[in-house]
């Protein structure tokens, strides 16, 4: 009757493993198995182990437990809490935070599994009082409502202009297909990204 | 008095009205203002693209405990034992509730159970499946239409108390229980409608569908309790602070003085977040026990199961007319299902919306083994419509008449007329061919639909205007902002009023330790506090006046606040800045509080009540549509939608709200439904992946043009615009589909196999 599958702790890991070894394509059985035993990580946990994680060009040393997420460390032990949770399972992009510059859902993501990749959240996205110029835009075409997707969907169009200059309006919805707004947000963020895009050579 | 009267760009002329005691004279129309009807920011727009605005999931008071609910995984099951003990000698566990009782009946797959708080997520997670629950499986029905038959499992055995109290929507008490059956409610009839037919020179009749919609608000609810011996401080997800404080006070037996709820940021709610809900007391309850503040969080799958949904329909539908297209008779019989609660009847919409002598209703809630339904954005008149404007649209077929000369004929509303004009204009209907004429696989079409929703007044609605001895200005209410920017309307109200700009204004709402404010649900927020609002600021002003007159030479009566300044005889040069005014008052700060006014002209409503105005509220959408025939799919190519509210506040705003909800329209229109499977009783698709919501990619160039309607009803004319703006989508999309491929389908979501199936490519589903 109750509930059987909240086991964070042991069920979330197998499944990224899980998915990991998918992604990495057709492969034999025993071959799959004998690469997973050469790298195979060290064991820790269940208990909290000490990270150090590199947050918004800061190294923060926290205590975690092997089981949490990166969406859960950022807006539990360090207190980011622009960062948003909306369904913990990659089917939304709330929890979207860049990755050594690239966009990533951190609800997919172990924070062990992190290492010295440089993690870029909302708050970070800022220089100091000066805001991005996709943080501008949002404010002026009001790119949003209630405002719960939106870090995710900033950091998104954040990540799409430092790749992609001058996007087109199909570029900007690729880059946020994926991320949910139930407030219909869509139209004013495409409209907001186009706005700032820098016109090429 | 005399009030700006009519819709802008078609002719306002000028009413008299009365003004009640103490209320402002008339504003003028928007276009001699300066801060009211224009593109103002949104105020906390800063503070929500840079993550530092705190939702109540942000908030973390010291100490605090986190809980989980244990849920049902059986749609129905009699409990015959409970037990705690071992999760309560969990470590880290510092508070165990057990809701169900030995024979309580789990009815639905997501019912409560017990719920725990502790010192992580995850103790509080690892806890739960320490508790054991016994419970013997029932018979269950998880389906309408089984549901409906004469030897289906009983949802409620004769005799059982029905959860009628449950619902914020008003249904009455008295109606027979057939089997899984409660009803007909057949309120609102009128004429004689065997009569009506009886004259009819056209008939038009049609069965139609629509499936359970989920609110999907992208914060979950969510609350933090605080339960002290001085009081309860409630942080809370919610669509009604006031109407929260007054639930907790009644169920802890506090006084309201005891009780403060907030709510800073909220992620949306759509109607599922206007009640304190059994979650709610569960967190409080939980905080009471452990002495600790205590966060609950639904996970997504608990969003789905239990928080609330838009009812699934069954209808049918019979319209009379002759042949000059005036309607003799409609008749409506609907079977809805609300879940395990009632509340799904759909007459409003139909009833309401086009002239006709003769109407008779019959609409029936069936009950089945799944979460309870609640309002959810434009309710009853969502689905309602979905039926009736196909139903108007195959008449005007079968008249042959242009389905907008058609509503010319049928639709009193001059303001709907007014929409109509403007939005075939805009979405070129004049290039509409006759039904299913593209040649080619893939066909285009362009529809039409409209809704009708009421211009609902919250009379219990206040708010404080404090002005400061450094210029400074505060407004204060309880009002919440659901993402709608209420903030920033009401900081455009009071900067109108005192000459300032909006942001010299500081907004401090969504607590009720400041005036309570209205509900937002019911698209009532801004009719209800922005006259409050003005309200307050004129008073303040009016005593301001008083006390800088002498040093200004003046009578207060001729002051003026403009520019930044108070000014004499409307003279900008004469005068003094308003900081320099302020830092002349007697005391360190003037301060008013006020609520709504019932509605000018005689609109009475008594204070508290949610009662439509005389005027309704409206719009108009066009759909343009493609639809692949070979494969079933539908593309929307283009909405346009033309709605109205009053004087609108902010167009900036006013069009995020209207694009969202005609996205939520083509949601409901094309994608959205909850799966429930036979066999087990579980939802299928309780997530984001398989219960599909529209993505960017799906979303159409969608224009919005906003009525300037002055009706002279408050101290600002407006009204609201959240549900209007959702209800004519989907048939809107649907009348378009008829118009590109020549059938109607008449079920939701409109997939691929509906389609098909309605071009006879695939078996139908029901
Ligand atoms: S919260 Fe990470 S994708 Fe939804
Ligand atoms: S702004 Fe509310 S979910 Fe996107």
């Amino acid at each position: 009757m109750p509930n059987a599958d909240r086991t964070h702790s042991v069920t979330r890991r197998l499944f990224l493993r899980g998915t990991g070894a998918t992604a990495s394509g057709v492969a034999l059985l025993a071959d799959m198995h004998i690469a997973a035993a050469a790298d195979e990580p060290p064991i820790v946990g269940p208990g909290a182990i000490p990270l150090t994680l590199t947050v918004n060009g800061r190294n923060q040393e926290v205590s975690v437990e092997p089981c949490m997420t990166l969406a859960e460390v950022l807006r539990g032990p360090l207190d980011l809490t622009g960062t948003k949770i909306g369904c913990d399972r990659g089917a939304c992009s709330a929890c979207t935070v860049w990755l050594d510059g690239a966009p990533v859902a951190s609800c997919m993501l172990l924070a062990v599994d992190v290492g010295a990749r440089a993690v870029t959240t909302i708050e970070g996205l800022a220089h100091g009082d000066t805001l991005h110029p996709v943080q501008e835009a949002f404010i002026a075409h009001d790119a949003l409502q209630c405002g719960y997707c939106t870090p995710g969907m900033v950091m998104s169009c954040a990540a799409l202009l430092e790749r992609v200059p001058n996007p087109t309006a199909d570029d900007v919805r690729a880059a946020i297909d994926g991320h949910l707004c139930r407030c219909g947000a869509y139209p004013h963020i495409v409209e907001a990204v186009l706005a700032v895009r820098k016109p090429g050579p | 008095m005399r009030f700006p009267f009519g819709i802008a760009g078609a002719g306002v002329g000028e009413i008299e009205r009365q003004i009640p005691d103490g209320e402002p004279p008339p504003l003028p129309v928007n276009d001699a203002l300066r801060v009211i009807g224009k593109p103002v920011r949104r105020q906390d727009g800063r503070a929500k693209v840079t993550g530092a605005v705190r939702f109540t999931v942000d908030v973390k008071p010291p100490g605090m405990l986190h809980a989980r609910i244990l849920r049902s995984t059986s749609p129905n099951a009699r409990v015959r034992a409970i037990d705690t003990a071992a999760a309560e000698r969990q470590a880290g566990v510092r508070a165990v509730l057990a809701i169900a009782r030995n024979d309580s009946i789990l009815r639905y797959a997501g019912a409560p159970i017990a719920a725990v708080a502790a010192t992580t997520q995850a103790a509080a997670d690892a806890a739960l499946r320490l508790i054991r629950v016994d419970a013997a499986a029932l018979p269950f029905v998880v389906d309408m239409d089984i549901a409906r038959r004469a030897n289906a499992a009983l949802v409620y055995q004769p005799g059982e108390a029905l959860p009628l109290n449950a619902v914020e929507i008003p249904v009455s008490g008295a109606l027979p229980l057939t089997g899984n059956v409660r009803g007909p409610e057949t309120l609102g009839s009128r004429g004689d409608v065997e009569q009506g037919f009886a004259v009819a020179e056209v008939i038009v009749e049609g069965e139609y569908r629509t499936r359970t919609q989920t609110h999907c608000c992208m914060e979950p609810h969510a609350i933090v309790a605080d339960w002290r011996a001085d009081g309860l401080t409630v942080w809370m997800s919610t669509q009604f602070t006031a109407g929260v404080r007054r639930e907790l006070a009644r169920v802890f037996d506090l006084k309201l003085s005891q009780v403060r709820v907030k709510v800073a940021a909220m992620g949306g709610g759509f109607g599922s977040k206007s009640q304190l809900g059994v979650y709610g007391q569960i967190a409080v309850m939980l905080s009471r026990q452990a002495g600790a503040p205590v966060r609950l969080v639904f996970d997504r799958e608990e969003e789905h199961l239990d928080s609330g949904n838009r009812p699934e329909t069954w209808q049918q539908i019979r319209i009379g007319a002759h042949r000059d297209g005036t309607l003799s008779a409609i008749s409506l019989v609907e079977f809805g299902s609300a879940g395990v609660g009632v509340g799904a009847g759909v007459g409003n919409f139909a009833q309401t919306l086009y002239a006709c002598p003769n109407f008779s209703l019959a609409q029936n809630d069936v009950f089945i083994n799944a979460g309870r339904g609640s309002a959810m954005r434009g309710p009853g008149n969502t689905p309602g419509a979905f039926a009736m404007e196909q139903a108007i649209d195959d008449l005007a077929g079968q008249l042959g008449l242009d389905p907008l000369v058609l509503r010319d004929r049928i639709d009193p509303s001059p303001v709907r007329r007014e929409e109509r004009r403007l939005g075939a204009a805009k979405s070129g209907w004049d290039r509409r061919h006759a039904p299913g004429a593209d040649t080619g696989a893939t066909k285009r079409g362009i529809g039409v639909a409209q809704s009708i929703w009421g211009a609902n007044v919250y009379t219990n609605a206040s708010c404080e205007v404090r002005v400061l001895r450094d210029g400074s200005v505060l407004v204060l209410s309880g009002v919440q902002d659901l993402g709608t920017g209420i903030g920033t309307i009401l900081a455009q109200v009071v900067a109108e009023e005192f000459g300032l700009l909006p942001e010299d204004i500081t907004v401090h709402i969504g607590d009720t330790d400041f005036p309570a404010g209205p509900p937002s649900y019911g698209s009532q927020t801004t009719a209800s506090i922005t006259p409050a609002a003005r309200t307050a600021a004129w008073k303040v002003k009016q005593a301001l006046f008083r006390q800088v007159a002498p040093a200004l030479g003046a009578t207060p009566e001729q002051l003026a606040a403009r520019d930044g300044k108070i000014i004499i005889g409307n003279d900008p040069a004469r005068g003094m800045n308003f900081r320099d005014a302020t830092a002349g008052m007697r005391t360190d700060q003037l301060s008013v509080v006020e609520s709504r006014a019932d509605d000018y002209g005689g609109f009475r409503r008594r204070s508290g009540d949610m009662a439509g105005a005389v005027n309704d509220l409206g719009g108009v959408q066009f759909a343009e549509v493609s639809v692949d025939t070979e494969t079933g799919s539908i593309r929307v190519e283009r909405i346009v939608a033309v709605q109205d509210c009053g004087r609108p506040m902010n167009p900036k705003l006013i069009e995020s709200q209207v694009m969202g909800g005609v996205l939520m329209g083509i949601s409901y229109a094309l994608l959205e439904e909850r799966v429930i499977d036979q066999h087990t009783g579980r939802m299928m698709n309780a997530n984001l992946e398989q219960y599909k919501l529209v993505g960017p990619r799906d979303t159409p160039p969608i224009e919005v043009i906003v009525l300037e309607n002055y009706q002279g009803q408050s101290a600002t004319d407006a009204y609201g615009i959240a549900e209007p703006s959702n209800i004519a989508t989907a048939p809107a999309i649907a009348n378009a589909v008829f118009n590109a491929i020549g059938v109607r389908v008449r079920e939701l979501p409109m997939t691929p196999a509906t389609v098909l199936a309605a071009l006879g490519r695939l078996p139908r589903r029901s």
